[in-house]
């Protein structure tokens, strides 16, 4: 367009606010969950909030960062063994969770150094290489006992139904905060240039976006964030083996959900933590045929619908719960435009060109002009 | 072939695994050599190697990294778990297959023998290497999968048909991988979830070696086996834990150098010292 069109920046919409403010008061409900609960739905909720968790953080490194990771089991595996390690130092078993999870988050610092220079594949694989080496690492402390394991057994200080509300309650905690931190990011520069960055590193690098550090940031939240799930599955199951805990089906289940729910949409991956998690329930008990399904839904999703079922619903019926992205209204009666959208089909320079003009959105909200 | 197809596959050490089976199912069932099995299955994987670039790489090409890494994980998932499905867990091994070649060898001085099975491999791998050196250097549907590479648009304007092209790669790729599988199942066994192990000790001797460069990908393999061994030696964990901290540490002072400038130097250095 020549002359300057006259265009109104638009965060939130009356749906929007409906939908977090429903949001937030879920959580709240849930937050008294042990009270009135059985002790089954305990279980299994803290199992979903578990999956939230991964789905969310895998989907905030690839659907927004454009970082491909099948390694994230090695955050997973480090979270429970930190754990392990400082709950055997006479720290707190809960305590030992929490600080378990923030040191895998001061070890992602320097893992970021080497790993992020990566690109596309490289980086994938290279973080697989990165969960084996961690993987055998593990191994070689001798309180792990190789591939036998060992039990979390400071949590037997706890009483079993307190044990259940505890876990209940710090994997709607961890859950709440993640998310919470995810949608302020999001909302923030760096979610406007980590999409810059996904959508083209060298475009996004060109407009003065700091690759690195931006990379740096999401890469950080998704290692504590899968930190914090590994450490909260150690909580539930109680017991740590290596092999598990490092196994790569944690990254096909994180691809699977974030796939199926939407890619590059923050409610994408809730929604697909939710389907596996039926799935999961109904059909975890055929075993390889299982997985089987998963990985094929994987493949067909990835091809044929690469934006997930959110990710389409989205598109049909222009609808968005949670505000992270940017709205442009045309106040000369034009439809509003949306470009934070994660678009894998549409050509590279317009999809930054659209990037590109959230951020400059960004600084025109922040009142700087460029 | 991950330089030339621009697109990192991670079935690949499935589908290597999946050929090993395959062989080993027609060198058992029809009590043949596996050596003519794979020669009945490398036509096979030609095709099947077609097949997925027409029908899964293709789509993803077109739409940048992210979705050729999803659906060929999401594939890689799908062989493994079938394989296993089909075959349980039970380790196999083409080894008992090709007779006395598995354990026999050549002495070369009272101290130093060399296994048959070894040397074969290894100079089946420099034929495979050196062929494909010519064939993308000297031929002209080479030179073609080079521009496609390069250029895929470009490519199509001087007239190559850049969609037969890759599928083409493709095929050859996929004949490669069943050439490896059917070698790694003589000399080791396997078992239906031995692929991702596969995929990332070649991606490993690929970077190692820099990516893109055939040859260089021969000094990876040779790099990381010796190291494996070296750390294997040390402890039982050690072959792979060396691998692994090598390729790391290889891949820092690649970042370090910003550039393979150092490798390039040091790659001079080992041709001179020959």
């Amino acid at each position: 367009m020549t002359e300057l069109a006259k265009v109104a920046v638009q965060r939130w919409t009356p749906l929007s606010v409906v939908a977090t403010c429903g949001l937030v008061g879920l959580v709240l409900v849930l937050a008294f969950g042990p009270y009135y609960l059985s002790a089954y739905l305990t279980d299994r909720l803290t199992t979903l909030f578990i999956y939230v968790i991964m789905a969310a953080m895998w989907n905030a490194l690839a659907g927004y960062g454009g970082l491909v990771s099948v390694g994230q089991q090695a955050f997973f595996g480090l979270g429970a063994y930190a754990a392990i390690r400082l709950s055997f130092w006479n720290v707190d078993p809960y305590l030992a969770l929490i600080l378990g999870t923030l040191f895998v988050g001061i070890l992602a610092l320097p893992l970021s150094l080497i790993a992020l220079h990566l690109r596309g594949g490289e980086f994938a694989i290279g973080m697989w290489v990165v969960s084996e080496l961690a993987h055998l690492l593990v191994n070689l402390d001798p309180l792990v006992n190789g591939e036998t394991g060992i039990s979390l057994i400071a949590l037997d200080a706890y009483d079993a139904g307190v044990r259940r509300a505890y876990n209940y309650w710090l994997a709607l905690a961890a859950m709440t905060a993640l998310m919470a931190l995810l949608f302020l990011l999001l909302r923030s520069r760096v979610g406007a240039s980590v999409q810059a960055i996904r959508d083209s590193e060298e475009a996004a690098a060109s407009l003065g976006v700091r690759v690195i550090t931006n990379k740096r940031i999401i890469f950080v939240l998704a290692a504590v964030g899968c930190a914090a799930a590994g450490a909260l599955w150690l909580a539930t199951l109680i017991s740590f083996q290596p092999r598990t805990y490092f196994n790569v089906q944690w990254t096909a289940y994180m691809i699977f959900m974030a796939l199926v729910g939407g890619l590059g949409t923050y409610e994408g991956p809730i929604i697909g933590a939710i389907i596996f998690f039926l799935i999961e329930t109904f059909f975890g008990g055929s075993g390889v045929w299982y997985l089987v399904g998963l990985g094929a839904a994987a493949l067909l999703f990835s091809l044929f619908l690469p934006r997930g079922l959110w990710g389409a619903l989205q598109d049909r019926f222009e609808l968005r719960l949670i505000p992270v992205g940017y709205r442009l209204r045309f106040l000369d009666g034009r439809p509003s435009t949306e470009g934070s959208a994660f678009n894998p089909k549409s050509d590279d320079a317009t999809t930054s060109q659209n990037t590109a003009a959230q951020i400059s959105s960004a600084e025109y909200q922040g009142g700087n002009a460029i | 072939m991950f330089g030339v197809m621009r697109v990192i596959n991670l079935a690949h050490g499935s589908i290597a695994i999946l050929a090993a089976y395959v062989v080993w199912s027609l060198a058992e069932g029809l009590e043949i050599s596996p050596f003519l099995a794979l020669l009945a299955v490398m036509p096979i994987m030609a095709l099947s190697g077609w097949l997925l670039q027409r029908a899964v790489l293709e789509r993803g090409l077109r739409s940048g990294q992210l979705v050729p890494l999803l659906s060929t994980f999401g594939l890689a998932v799908v062989i493994d778990n079938l394989l296993f499905e089909k075959y349980g867990a039970d380790t196999r091994s083409l080894a008992p297959n090709v007779g006395d070649l598995a354990f026999e060898s050549w002495n070369l001085t009272d101290d130093i023998a060399v296994g048959q099975l070894a040397v074969l491999t290894f100079a089946v791998a420099v034929l495979l290497l050196g062929g494909l050196h010519l064939f993308l250097g000297r031929t002209t549907l080479g030179c073609a999968i080079r521009a496609t590479t390069e250029d895929p648009d470009t490519a199509e304007l001087v007239g190559i048909n850049s969609r037969k092209v890759y599928a083409i790669a493709a095929a050859i790729a996929l004949v490669t991988v069943a050439l490896a599988g059917t070698f790694l199942g003589m000399r080791a066994a396997f078992d239906p979830y031995a692929g991702p192990a596969q995929l990332i000790f070649a991606f490993e001797a690929v970077v190692i070696g820099g990516p893109g460069s055939l040859w260089g990908t021969l000094w990876g393999g040779i790099i990381l086996g010796v190291t494996q061994n070296l750390g294997s030696q040390i402890s039982p964990q050690g072959f792979l834990i060396a691998g692994h901290v090598v390729f790391l540490l290889i891949l820092t002072v690649r970042l370090l150098v910003n550039s393979s400038d150092l490798l390039r130097w040091v790659g001079s250095r080992l041709r001179l010292s020959e």
